[in-house]
């Protein structure tokens, strides 16, 4: 696997938006960004109506998954190309989303939306009309996710990467700054977990970090232990996918997991270790 | 949810007296900027938050106590860093212009 195979320059996608067999895609929490303007042809996903089931707290269903990619007009063998905003983490974690279900051709533009808006490239209202489809998708790959208590299990057996904010590792920040202080019972950090903002696999237009620059950030830096498995978590499973991608995807460690419930499941479980810095 | 709300100043619902709040707004030749990247990073420099900034170019962020810096992002414009201090239970307006 190499770089090109998972991400796409704006320079790329530019010169492939009328491309038969490939398909943007953006992924963004607030919708109307897309309402707004979005790149020409490009369909819309929603990180929690159509990717989150609206009872439980889970994906939605391979059969709903199915459902949703044939009425957004996506083939099996299209090359679904994700962007959005927030850096990518959205698209990101549509990324992870859409291997975790098998698809085969999924890469992500760099530096999003971002990127896009900052080059001052166009932006268009109009809503592309695409036949329907008829979706198949896999079982769940459950080699790139992680639940709670396989997440207990590898404190201080496993690599474990907490890529939030240094403030919310420390405990002194229970969600990102730019967000009400709301959400998990407890703030801290899981036990032996490093932290490596996955702000740091990006470079400030949102594209990420050359491979050199990402294995020093991980390995020398850090002090990740590549003949161990690796859990990423944040603090809902977006900023993790992103870094995610870094790790498994661009510089090709083998086992590395996305723990999605992340810290507002643990930081909210009873009975489980918590460090706290402050 | 980890991204971003949309950037008002309206103040209602929050209550202001458990937040370090630093807000303001972004503008260019004078106009307000819609669609400009505000980060926040913190006394060392490390990558916070960012925010986009509303059609009526403001922004908001939900900080800790202490020094911060805004690191404001606009399409064909350099970098441009402010400096920020952020206060427990005060709104702190700071607003950037960016060169024309």
């Amino acid at each position: 696997m190499s770089r090109a195979d998972v991400l796409v320059t704006a320079d790329w996608a530019a010169d492939n938006l009328n491309t038969p067999g490939i398909v943007l895609v953006e992924v963004d929490e607030d919708t109307s960004a897309y309402d707004t303007g979005h790149i020409e042809g490009a369909v819309k996903l929603d990180w929690k109506s159509d990717l989150q089931d609206q009872v439980i707290r889970d994906f939605v269903s391979k059969e709903k998954f199915e459902a949703l990619l044939s009425a957004k007009g996506i083939s099996n063998d299209d090359t679904v190309i994700l962007y959005g905003g927030n850096n990518n983490w959205f698209a990101a974690y549509a990324y992870w989303y859409f291997k975790l279900y098998g698809h085969s051709d999924v890469k992500l533009l760099d530096g999003g939306r971002k990127k896009w808006e900052l080059d001052g490239r166009e932006l268009t209202t109009d809503t592309p009309a695409r036949d329907k489809t008829s979706y198949t998708a896999k079982e769940q790959d459950k080699t790139i996710r992680a639940f709670r208590d396989e997440t207990i299990e590898a404190i201080g057996k496993k690599n474990l990467i907490d890529v939030r904010s240094p403030d919310e590792f420390s405990g002194k920040l229970l969600a990102p700054a730019h967000l009400p202080q709301e959400q998990s019972q407890r703030a801290g950090h899981i036990p032996t977990a490093l932290n490596v903002p996955w702000s740091k696999a990006a470079n400030d237009d949102g594209t990420f970090r050359s491979d050199d620059e990402l294995r020093k950030l991980y390995v020398e830096e850090a002090g990740l232990d590549t003949s161990k498995p690796t859990i990423a978590y944040c603090r809902i499973g977006e900023r993790s996918s992103h870094t995610w991608f870094a790790l498994h995807e661009l510089l090709g460690e083998k086992d590395v997991k996305n723990y999605d419930g992340s810290w507002t499941e643990y930081g909210s479980l009873v009975g489980v270790p918590v460090e706290k810095d402050v | 949810m980890c991204g971003a709300p949309a950037q008002t100043l309206d103040l209602e619902g929050i209550d202001v007296a458990k937040e370090s709040i630093v807000q303001g707004t972004v503008s260019r030749g004078g106009s307000p900027l819609g669609g400009a990247y505000v980060r926040l990073l913190d006394s060392s420099g490390e990558f916070t938050a960012e925010v986009v900034t509303s059609a009526t170019g403001a922004f908001r962020f939900f900080a800790a106590p202490g020094d911060w810096t805004l690191r404001t992002l606009a399409p064909k414009a350099a970098p441009l860093d402010t400096a920020v201090t952020a206060v427990l239970g005060d709104v702190v307006e700071t607003d950037v212009e960016v060169p024309a």
